[in-house]
């Protein structure tokens, strides 16, 4: 049921621009697997919070003014005196929470049902190229207001790039503008913190592109084999992405209304003062794992390679997990693990927050082993000798019948 | 386009390798122009004029009493000045080399024992470590603690423990005269 029309103005720009056709195609007529769980809204709850992100964060710039001096007062301005600037404010801090929660979710997703094996290795690298661009669009986000935590925040993270034998310290000092973070610092970042987003856009069509020529993956991980095991996008699962939406802007509501602060740092309100540095500096909290994991290694080197090796793993993982079984609903033993690794994940979270000493180290140290040993040990070489995967249905439709 | 109208030469060598090499050459030709073009672009996020004129600074250091620290910015950064007393140059110059993770004597550290001049930032990531104002913790061997990750200084601003990799840097500084140095 491709796309026909009547209208002969319609027609007239869809022989010159098929718009309109490709609108209906991917909103409308594409065939989705018919037995998606409520965890295949994530993605498009994601895209929602892009959206959101981009048109307040616009709205923002706006008012906001990236200088040393000024941009903690604006900021403060932008709360109190322009109309309605708290809550554009609010919403563009806590949705950028929200953005991380529905794409963690999202990512679990993938990692239980298998949504990277074959055919999706390049959708799920380009999933990881789109969180990338969010830590670093987030990070710099983050370093505007101009408080404490922004001034350290961004102070310890360009550091990072310090631990780069030899032209390490070059590095840092360029990407500064100068021998510590200071003004220039601060516009290069409002200015890369304003293109980003526009990127990860860009980056997101790719995900999409390759999303429809491979198609959505399901709770069963088989594949589509015709008609009578999909459903069309319209109206099943918009009217379904739909309700999920209205689900999370009341959790988001919640937030936004009655706690809009509760996932930040009060220190964030005291303004940048370089030469004082706060007992406590933790980063935002999904950047918490990571933290624990550049934390664990008792090595300045050591800890940047680990941390950026906790994503670059996710790089590789379609080729270090060599089941050909792709959801965990008949991995018996990758399932127990997924969920091992899933608390192992939220423990390091928990141990990012936590300052560097006594107990907290052996424990971040343990549960980064234990981080890398899942994706580099347990899946390419225990899994395969240790498991036998249950059997598959033979269709999603008969699967479906039976339940 | 002799070589063109006749296909048997262009694919016996000569013609071929003579297109190879333009080929080459003008591809060349293109990443270094290209480069060229690039580097003004990233240089100019390198520390401007500007910047780079604020790069000393001048102190007094007669108000400083025994056994007290100042903090002072130099191309915004803290410097630590501290002016130790007897026991601790004492401790400093009495640590043996095998116990530090960065071997340097004290000696080595500074121009006249007395007076300790850091850039009071962290050799990990950059934090400002503690241990300037009264009541602040100095560390286990009593010079600095940074609070994020937990490195400890001694008072010759050494690194003793802790993730940090090098001893807190030593800025350029001359004396100027007997109480005032330049840094920078």
């Amino acid at each position: 049921m491709s796309f026909k029309t009547n209208n002969k103005v319609v027609q007239w720009v869809e022989d010159r621009l098929p718009l309109i056709s490709m609108g209906h195609h991917t909103l409308y007529e594409y065939p989705m697997p018919k037995n998606l769980n409520y965890l295949w809204n994530f993605g498009s709850l994601a895209g929602f919070a892009l959206v959101t992100m981009i048109v307040t964060g616009i709205i923002l710039a706006m008012q906001y003014t990236p200088h040393v001096d000024m941009a903690f007062n604006s900021v403060e301005r932008i709360m109190r005196d322009v109309n309605n600037g708290w809550l554009i404010r609010y919403i563009h801090m806590n949705m950028a929470s929200f953005f991380f929660i529905a794409v963690y979710i999202h990512i679990m997703r993938g990692l239980y049902y298998g949504s990277y094996k074959a055919p999706r290795e390049l959708l799920w690298q380009l999933g990881v190229v789109i969180f990338l661009l969010m830590m670093a669009t987030a990070f710099m986000g983050y370093v505007l207001p101009w408080g404490q935590m922004s001034f350290w925040g961004a102070t310890v993270i360009t550091n990072l790039f310090s631990a780069i034998p030899v032209v390490g310290e070059s590095i840092v000092t360029w990407l500064w503008g100068g021998f510590s973070v200071d003004n220039p610092t601060l516009n290069r970042f409002f200015a890369l913190h304003y293109l980003l987003p526009f990127i990860i856009v860009a980056v997101v069509v790719l995900h999409i592109v390759a999303l429809h020529t491979v198609t959505s993956n399901n709770p069963l991980g088989i594949d589509m084999k015709g008609p009578q095991d999909s459903l069309t996008f319209q109206p099943y699962y918009t009217i379904k992405d739909l309700f999920g939406l209205g689900v999370f802007l009341i959790l988001f509501a919640g937030f936004l209304f009655w706690a809009p602060n509760y996932m930040g740092h009060p220190d964030n309100y005291i303004p940048a003062n370089p030469l004082s540095t706060p007992a406590h500096i933790v980063p935002e909290w999904y950047f918490l794992p990571f933290y624990a994991i550049l934390r664990a290694v008792p090595d300045k080197l050591g800890g940047v390679l680990a941390m950026f090796g906790a994503i670059a793993v996710l790089f590789v993982l379609p080729w270090l997990d060599r089941s050909k079984i792709r959801s965990c609903k008949f991995r018996p033993v990758a399932r127990v693990f997924f969920w091992i690794f899933l608390l192992n994940g939220l423990f390091l979270g928990y141990l990012g927050g936590k300052p560097a000493e006594g107990w907290y180290v052996v424990a971040s140290q343990i549960a980064t082993a234990y981080y890398f040993f899942h994706f580099l040990i347990l899946l390419p070489v225990i899994l395969p000798m240790i498991e036998r995967p249950r059997e598959l249905p033979s269709s999603i439709h008969e699967a479906v019948l039976k339940s | 386009m002799a070589d063109g109208a006749n296909p048997e030469n262009s694919a016996q060598g000569s013609g071929e390798t003579r297109r190879e090499f333009l080929y080459l050459t003008a591809g060349a030709m293109t990443v270094v122009g290209a480069a060229g073009a690039i580097w003004p672009m990233i240089d100019s996020m390198n520390p401007s004029a500007d910047v780079l004129a604020l790069s000393s600074t001048e102190v007094d250091l007669s108000p400083i009493e025994e056994g007290q620290s100042v903090t002072i910015t130099w191309r915004g950064k803290p410097v630590f000045i501290r002016r130790r007393g007897a026991e601790e140059i004492a401790i400093a110059e009495e640590t043996p080399l095998a116990d530090l993770p960065d071997p340097q004597t004290d000696d080595d550290r500074v121009e006249k024992p007395e007076w300790l001049i850091l850039v009071g930032v962290c050799t990990h990531l950059g934090c400002v470590p503690l241990g300037q104002k009264t009541g602040e913790s100095r560390g286990d061997y009593g010079g600095w603690f940074c609070p994020c990750h937990g490195s400890h200084y001694d008072t010759s601003g050494r690194i003793r423990k802790g993730p940090a990799p090098k001893n807190l840097e030593v800025p350029p500084y001359v004396f100027l005269t007997d109480n005032s140095i330049k840094i920078g």
